[in-house]
């Protein structure tokens, strides 16, 4: 179990300042994430384009600002739990016990939710029959490739992740590739190589087809494909592997019993806090009237979630308002008091 | 203004007056328009503002960029005509428009 004074939920630009700000305050804090790096959307939307409306950064880009925000958290040495998403939520004695999908459990006095608009989840075949067979003949993911080892694979998608695959694959494995259009996202490099292999017959590919139905009992058997003429094909497959992307989904937060508002968590506006008392929320996934979805909204409203946060950790102790400036114990924690 | 359908799965149409210049995506949102997601904010980067266009439209529409594409690769059930509404601006020769919203968009 890991005792702190708060957990973060997100690591998005929002996240990462809120933990500075604690920081600066003295509290400790750990931050969760469901995504593998540190950057929220900015990371996984929209790491190369432009930003320009940081205050005091005419124009950055995603990556550029989550490096920056690492940068700044760096003195706190604040722990990350990537690849990991809150589950369970308990309140024992006044503090909050909060599972995670990777079995790690904190105790903390108050959370800060800052998962912008939920966590990152891979997107699924919108087949419902995909569902009793997920896990065992269809992945949106792939651990482990050995199992594919001389096995027949469906793999649907056109961007980089289903050419990679297909293209790795077809060494140890007989690789279907499925795409809805001539056309690819990917990599120009990997689709002239998805191209030469299926010329080889190392590939069979299919384009213009989607997903019509799978058929089996227990596991997977074969799968129909549908062109956009009508005309369907059936063949034989181990597995079926789908590359779609990754949607945002809110996830067990909704089962918190906070106050949900269109897929957004309403708060107050003078700390953040939601309706449950040591629950903050800011950045996108909060609302209030006024809210503007910005970066810069976020940081505001983080650096008030971190002062509430202050009573839950050290209710007897009373948070002066200090200047980083000239602050001897902002600078202490900063590690820069000369 | 112009007047923009919005047809959602129920088979209810929704007729809008929507302001030349936001998009059919916007128009939606800001009229409590069931069924458009648009979680990325109009940025082409979810597929969850993902709408089919009537026949008699398609070819009145703006071409689609290839990042449009792209992203329509990702979105539920896509069909030949599959568009992402962020990416359509509302202007006059749009008066009429009809589009249908999906099922679901995740």
């Amino acid at each position: 179990m890991i005792k702190k004074d708060v957990l973060i939920i997100g690591a998005g630009p929002t996240g990462i300042f809120c933990a500075h700000q604690l920081g600066i305050i003295g509290l400790s804090c750990e931050i969760v994430d469901n995504l593998d790096k540190a950057g929220g959307q900015c990371i996984e939307l929209y790491p190369d384009k432009p930003i320009y409306d940081i205050p005091a950064v005419p124009e950055c880009t995603g990556e550029e600002l989550t490096t920056n925000l690492l940068q700044q958290i760096k003195p706190f040495n604040i722990k990350f739990h990537l690849n990991e998403r809150v589950e369970e939520l308990k309140k024992v004695e006044g503090r909050w016990r909060v599972k995670t999908s990777g079995k790690q459990e904190f105790d903390v006095a108050s959370i800060v939710i800052a998962g912008g608009v939920g966590s990152f989840e891979p997107r699924k075949f919108p087949l419902k029959e995909c569902e009793k067979f997920e896990g065992s003949s269809v992945f949106y993911s792939i651990k482990d490739k050995t199992v594919f080892k001389d096995k027949t694979i469906s793999i649907f998608g056109g961007g980089d992740s289903a050419l990679d695959w297909a293209i790795e694959l077809s060494n140890i494995s007989k690789v279907n590739l499925i795409h809805r259009r001539d056309g690819f996202s990917g990599a120009e490099a990997s689709v002239q190589k998805v191209k030469d292999l299926n010329d080889h017959g190392k590939i069979n590919l299919y384009t213009k087809y989607q997903i019509d139905s799978v058929l089996g009992n227990g596991k997977i058997d074969s799968v129909k494909i549908k062109h956009d003429d009508g005309e369907t094909k059936e063949f034989k497959t181990d597995y079926v592997l789908g590359f779609f992307g990754l949607i945002m989904q809110l996830g067990p937060i909704l089962d918190w019993g906070l106050n949900i508002n269109k897929k957004t968590i309403e708060v107050n506006t003078e700390n953040f806090e939601t309706n449950i008392d040591g629950i903050f929320a800011i950045g996108d996934i909060c609302t209030y009237p006024g809210k503007l979805k910005l970066i810069l909204s976020g940081f505001h409203e983080g650096a008030l979630a971190a002062r509430g946060c202050f009573k839950y950790a050290k209710p007897d102790e009373k948070l002066r308002f200090e200047f980083t400036t000239t602050s001897k114990a902002a600078q202490e924690r900063l590690g820069v008091k000369k | 203004m112009t007047k923009i359908n919005y047809i959602t799965h129920d088979n209810q149409t929704h007729t809008i007056d929507v302001q030349n210049g936001l998009t059919v995506m916007e128009g939606a949102v800001q009229n409590d328009i069931p069924g458009i997601d648009a979680d990325c904010g109009g940025g082409m980067a979810c597929a969850t503002c993902h709408v089919y266009i009537n026949e008699e439209w398609l070819d009145k529409l703006p071409t689609k960029e290839d990042g449009e594409e792209d992203m329509l690769d990702m979105a539920f059930e896509p069909k030949q005509n599959s568009r992402l509404s962020c990416q359509l601006t509302v202007s006059n020769e749009l008066d009429g428009l009809v589009v249908n919203i999906p099922s679901k968009q995740v």
